[in-house]
């Protein structure tokens, strides 16, 4: 019985904005993922405490504030600093394309701008990680 | 009159006969946005106990379903009042000075992540924030440089705070006292509308019962010295954003409206005092008619609670004003000049709605804030509207519309039906602790994001009408970087420079009225001359307030 994907679902920073967070954590935990909400406000500390505590296989960060390029690269420098660079951090929001190419070169996962059906994200994952459910 | 509607029906049951064979056979019938169904026709029998007199009425008067004003846009027009702020107060200021330049009317602020949650530019937790979603604002210094040039006597001016709104709102006043405008002459909005914070836009800042007796300090303190200020914009705006549906915007907006009535009230304030500066804000959404419905429906439905129920005497006590925005939700990163079009409908459904003021989007929202140019397309679709359309030569001319009547009578029914379950947790403070609004609207968000993945919902340029390998070709804004470092040092000198001493007795006197129960307005605003920043004001109200935070669900 293949062991199901734990994904962290996390708002970083002061962005209030939750609906695509909440929509991409129901329709994960749909796809039959096990979804972990972190809720509004988290630092990247807090984030990648909670990664760890909760040993899960993906990060998923929302920002549409604007604040990615500090938001997305401190996470995962904390969690390369815990050990735990295996997590996959990836995300979505509002992020320009020019902004997207850096952070794909510092790392992260694909990122989702508006629109993406959640269908590619789910698929995303799937294909990342095709042994688990 | 019977006879005649029994005779429309029966040849209304003839052609029917006829049409069912021609319509394509479809699962369902055409759902409006918020799943009402719509018939293929309207004729008298679907509004069959419609009563002029009392369901409209006319304009100005009792229930206001037609208009708050007699004369509406023949005397009026609506207020353009574009919502804006980027970067520092000097960035913003020009911006405002652009837009008033091409025939805006009204200011709207639009401020930064760390000053919606009462931060300053340097806290720890401002990194990366300043100035990217709207203008930093931390002193009383940059409120006067984000109004250095424009006369506030002049000028009316919405800002879209909530947690510290009392704060900001200081600001304001103090820096009008600076240009010797007395706050008697004073004109704006404070949006100040925590309830709906706590549902949707999430920008709170201590708990509940703090947040409303803050609220009622406000409107206490607006009746005797800012009376021309509209102290809370109660709104749906933000709840449509986060999800919801029409009916949902409307039943909640109001639910957070009467509820203020009520602390008002309990606060011991006449009710003819304060609601008479109660506005209202709402999203203009795609679904047209049901905009339009919408709106009078609510027109409709506070004036009868307002009248009948918490038995106000003053006409402006039972009127409905309200600024509207058209749907950011519903705007796409793809083909992003569609937008324009999209907004345009959006505008025009808020004015056929009877709008006292209308922000109207630019194209480029989903990508960053707007341009010079794509707000002035937006600014320019408002002025289209007024000049070019004839819209606005007659009043509400869809009154009368079978459709639109029967759309304003359901969408009533089901925003009582909500007032009802709400009643039933115990009034909406207690329905907000329960979640209740906030599961249906996740709810009702992820059921759209289900209609558009399966395409019974269109989304041209996303679903439908796509572009392959598209690529964007409209020019974006940039936030300066360095915005965040000059609000570092702005606020290094200005902490250099003040009697430290007395802000910090300002901020004493402050904590001691939040612990006590007089008006924490005066005790803000002698923080503010001071020159306390807004993170020391509102680290203050937390010591004694205390912070809130909602359990994670989706």
């Amino acid at each position: 019985m293949a062991k199901k994907l734990r994904v962290l679902v996390a708002k970083p920073g002061l962005d209030g904005h939750d609906r695509g967070a909440k929509v991409v954590a129901r329709a994960l935990r749909d796809a039959g993922f096990e979804v972990i909400y972190t809720g509004l406000h988290q630092t990247p500390e807090m984030i990648a405490e909670a990664a760890l505590q909760e040993d899960v296989d993906v990060v998923g960060l929302s920002v549409l504030s604007g604040a990615h390029m500090t938001l997305f690269p401190e996470t995962m420098r904390l969690l390369k600093e815990k050990g735990a660079a295996d997590i996959l951090v990836f995300g979505g929001g509002i992020i320009p394309r020019e902004d997207m190419e850096e952070l794909y070169k510092q790392g992260c996962g694909r990122l989702f701008g508006p629109g993406t059906p959640t269908t590619d994200i789910v698929a995303y994952l799937k294909e990342k990680f095709p042994d688990r459910v | 009159m019977a006879d005649e509607l029994k005779r429309i029906a029966e040849e209304r049951r003839k052609w029917q006969e006829g049409v069912l064979g021609t319509v394509p056979k479809q699962g369902q019938s055409p759902e409006t946005l918020s799943g009402v169904p719509v018939d293929i026709l309207y004729t008298p029998g679907e509004v069959a106990e419609f009563d002029y007199l009392k369901d409209l009425g006319f304009p100005g008067q009792y229930p206001f379903t037609r208009g708050v004003r007699n004369n509406m846009y023949r005397g009026r027009q609506w207020t353009m009042r574009e919502f804006s702020g980027f970067g520092t107060a000097k960035d913003t200021n020009g911006r405002y000075k652009f837009l008033l330049a091409h025939g805006e009317v009204g200011l709207s602020v639009a401020f930064d992540f760390p000053t919606l949650y009462g931060r300053d530019s340097d806290d720890t937790l401002a990194q990366g924030e300043v100035g990217k979603c709207g203008v930093a604002i931390a002193s009383l210094a940059d409120m006067e440089t984000l109004f250095d040039g424009i006369p506030l006597a002049d000028v009316s001016t919405s800002m879209t705070i909530n947690g510290p709104a009392a704060v900001v709102w200081a600001f304001y006043l103090a820096a009008a006292e600076k240009q010797g405008v007395p706050s008697e002459k004073l004109r704006g909005t404070i949006q100040n509308d925590i309830l709906k914070e706590y549902i949707a836009q999430k920008s709170w800042l201590f708990p509940p019962e703090p947040s409303m007796r803050v609220i009622t300090d406000i409107m206490a303190y607006a009746s005797k010295h800012v009376p021309k200020w509209n102290t809370i914009s109660i709104s749906g705006y933000h709840i449509r954003e986060a999800g919801s549906t029409a009916a949902q915007e409307l039943a909640f907006t109001l639910k957070d409206g009467l509820t203020y009535v009520e602390a008002g009230i309990k606060a011991g304030l006449d009710v003819d005092v304060f609601a008479p500066r109660l506005s209202y804000f709402f999203n203009s959404h795609l679904d047209f008619f049901e905009e339009t419905a919408k709106f009078r429906a609510a027109r409709r439905i506070w004036a009868r609670e307002m009248k009948e129920t918490f038995k106000a005497k003053k006409p402006e006590s039972w009127l409905l004003r309200f600024h509207t925005q058209t749907a950011g939700c519903s705007l796409t990163a793809q083909q992003p000049e569609n937008n324009i079009v999209r907004t345009a409908f959006q505008a025009l459904a808020a004015v056929l709605g009877g709008t006292q003021s209308l922000h109207t989007n630019s194209m480029d929202e989903t990508w960053a804030l707007p341009t010079e140019k794509a707000v002035l397309i937006a600014l320019r679709t408002q002025q289209l509207i007024a000049e070019e359309t004839g819209v606005t030569n007659t009043i509400d001319p869809l009154g009368g519309s079978y459709f639109v009547e029967a759309l304003t009578n359901e969408l009533e029914k089901q925003a009582y039906d909500y007032f009802r379950k709400i009643d039933a947790l115990g009034g909406m403070v207690r329905a907000i602790e329960h979640g209740f609004p906030q599961r249906e609207i996740a709810d009702a968000a992820y059921r759209y994001q289900k209609q558009v993945e399966d395409g019974r919902r269109t989304v041209v340029g996303v679903n439908k009408y796509t572009l392959e390998g598209e690529k964007l070709e409209i020019p974006l804004l940039r936030i300066d970087p360095t915005v965040e470092q000059e609000q570092h040092q702005r606020l290094e000198d200005l902490r250099k420079k003040r009697d430290n001493a007395k802000v910090k007795k300002c901020l004493a006197d402050l904590k001691a009225a939040c612990a006590g129960k007089d008006n924490v307005m005066y005790p803000i605003l002698e923080a503010v001359r001071a020159c306390a920043t807004l993170g020391e004001i509102c680290g203050t109200m937390k010591e004694v307030f205390g912070s809130y935070e909602e359990p994670p669900m989706f």
